[in-house]
């Protein structure tokens, strides 16, 4: 579009970049303040801060509760990405891949748990469990994310299955793979990159899910659902600490994701 | 080897979590809104009471209170995302990366996280009021703990789920048929009413619905940012499965919000084709 007439001017053009800039700006605002929040060393808050002191992240550290918390979420979100991607592998297949009568309607389907209010669905399966007579804990939890994690790491892969040959899987069958070979060799290999990203996405939206983990841990408590108790009720200035060391630890994967990523891209550019 | 029976088999898992734990939960919840107040299991004379009194105690107005903040920040949310998908997927090539990263990555933080840093933000003696105070002697005082602040969390924590379907919207905008449009003579104000819009209408029409259905039962904005000055419906329904200990009036009132968002959801899914918005070749 560079020279057209009918492209913004540039005047607009710089109008825009302005306006996403300080989008960026705003989105991570309330992560500066509880970044502040977190290191203020008087017990009640007020900006500007006064004082600054990194006491409240050896508390945290040092803290049983908080040893827990960081357990429990850890346990969760593990079972919740290994399922998730195993589900979503083949919803994926099933999704883009194969043409079957049921398709249409299954990609309707599968879309539904994102199309819904989650903390309605905390509630709605609170009660299913009840009524099941299974008393919530974290393994319920585990369930209540696949519920919401499996369609979005399906959708996830499935943007991937768009993006293939099916030839190459016919090349292989008619090379003489039986079904299974042909998954291994060629079907899994082919995903794979979508299988990790999948996996990434579901690791932190289960670590960092609040909704459904407020009422389907029963006593149990992941990181997001205890630092909300905390939040309405008996404030602790650990809440900015542990907030922004859950926070450190998603940025720390996800860095090592686009790592991952870059290596990988490298390789197969020196490769090439 | 016929591919409709690996399509059956692959959909199956998905399907089997869907079924337990989507459906199950709220066929349970629709029956337990048909039974008399108060009780903990089916076994009872459907009565359908409990809709009675959602009417009777007035529950309709969190419900009608919820429907309309989340229009309101829906339809703020297109204003503010339209501008900025347009660029994305017509003007930007490296910002449209830079933002689509950093969104993303807002969004595996806890919204909770996010809500509470607003509230030290917005504040009395906040970050906003604090340094204003500070600076110029003079400042905002709290801006929390009213609706508007529950509306702008609103906007806040689903400002992505607008953005990126919107920017997929946009990208589907062929810019053979806005170019034709301007060289007929076409104001850009036309070309944004005939061409942009209508070609841009399925993402526009995921991103709003999606906005608006999350919104409408949203629990923490209300919580965090409102303190309670309106009750939402997610508090409704809350308070009845939990302190209330109310099964039938909290299922009634879930099914109530669920009825409305439900159809919305299934007349909007059921017009869209996901092959051609996700690529399909």
């Amino acid at each position: 579009m560079v020279g057209s007439l009918t492209g913004p001017t540039r005047g607009a053009r710089m109008a825009l970049g302005l306006y996403g800039a300080l989008i960026l700006i705003i989105l991570y605002l309330p992560l500066v303040a509880v970044g502040f929040a977190s290191v203020s060393r008087g017990r009640y808050l007020s900006f500007p801060i006064r004082r600054y002191s990194f006491d409240w992240y050896g508390q945290a550290l040092a803290s049983d509760t908080v040893r827990e918390l960081v357990i429990t979420s850890f346990k969760v979100a593990v079972l919740v990405t290994v399922l998730s991607v195993v589900i979503g592998f083949f919803g994926a297949l099933a999704f883009a891949r194969y043409d079957w009568k049921g398709r249409h309607l299954f990609q309707k389907l599968a879309l539904l748990p994102i199309f819904f209010p989650q903390a309605v669905l905390g509630l709605a399966l609170l009660m299913w469990f009840n009524a099941l007579g299974v008393t919530p804990s974290w393994k319920t939890g585990v369930v209540a994310h696949l519920v919401w994690i499996s369609p979005v790491t399906t959708l996830i892969i499935a943007i991937r299955a768009y993006s293939y040959d099916p030839a190459l899987e016919e090349a292989a069958r008619d090379m003489g793979c039986s079904t299974l070979q042909t998954l291994r060799e060629v079907t899994i290999p082919l995903l794979a990159p979508g299988m990790v990203t999948a996996g990434l996405f579901a690791f932190l939206l289960s670590w960092g899910n609040f909704p459904l983990s407020l009422f389907t841990l029963g006593v149990d408590a992941t990181l997001p659902k205890w630092l909300y108790a905390r939040m309405v009720s008996g404030y602790t200035p650990l809440v900015p600490t542990v907030g922004m060391l859950s926070v450190a630890f998603s940025a720390a994967l996800v860095v090592l994701g686009l790592v991952i990523v870059w290596v990988r891209a490298r390789r197969r550019a020196g490769a090439g | 080897m016929g591919e409709g029976r690996f399509g059956v088999l692959a959909a199956a898992p998905l399907a089997l979590v869907l079924a337990l734990g989507f459906a199950a939960p709220l066929a349970i919840v629709m029956a337990f809104s048909a039974m008399p107040e108060r009780v903990f299991d089916l076994g009872h004379r459907p009565d359908f009471s409990a809709y009675a009194a959602m009417i009777e105690q007035g529950y309709w107005r969190s419900l009608l209170r919820s429907l309309g903040m989340a229009l309101i920040a829906t339809v703020i949310l297109m204003l503010l995302c339209w501008p900025l998908a347009f660029a994305m997927a017509k003007l930007w090539k490296t910002f449209t990366l830079v933002i689509t990263i950093a969104v993303v990555l807002s969004l595996f933080v806890s919204e909770n996280i996010r809500l509470f840093g607003w509230v030290l933000v917005l504040m009395k003696g906040g970050l906003l009021d604090g340094y204003l105070q500070h600076w110029f002697g003079w400042g905002t005082g709290g801006l929390v703990y009213n609706p508007g602040a529950i509306v702008f969390g609103l906007i806040y924590v689903y400002f992505p789920f607008m953005l990126f379907p919107m920017a997929q919207g946009a990208a589907m905008i062929p810019e053979d048929a806005r170019q034709a449009a301007f060289d007929l003579g076409a104001s850009r104000w036309t070309v944004l009413r005939e061409i942009d819009l209508p070609l841009a209408a399925p993402g526009i029409m995921v991103g709003s619905l999606l906005c608006f259905v999350l919104s409408a039962g949203a629990i923490a904005e209300g919580k965090l940012l409102g303190g309670r000055s309106v009750i939402t419906i997610g508090d409704d329904v809350e308070a009845a499965f939990t302190y209330a200990q109310n099964w039938p009036l909290g299922s009634a009132l879930a099914v109530s919000l669920i009825a409305v968002l439900g159809g919305l959801v299934v007349i909007a899914l059921g017009r869209i084709d996901l092959d051609r918005i996700m690529g399909r070749r």
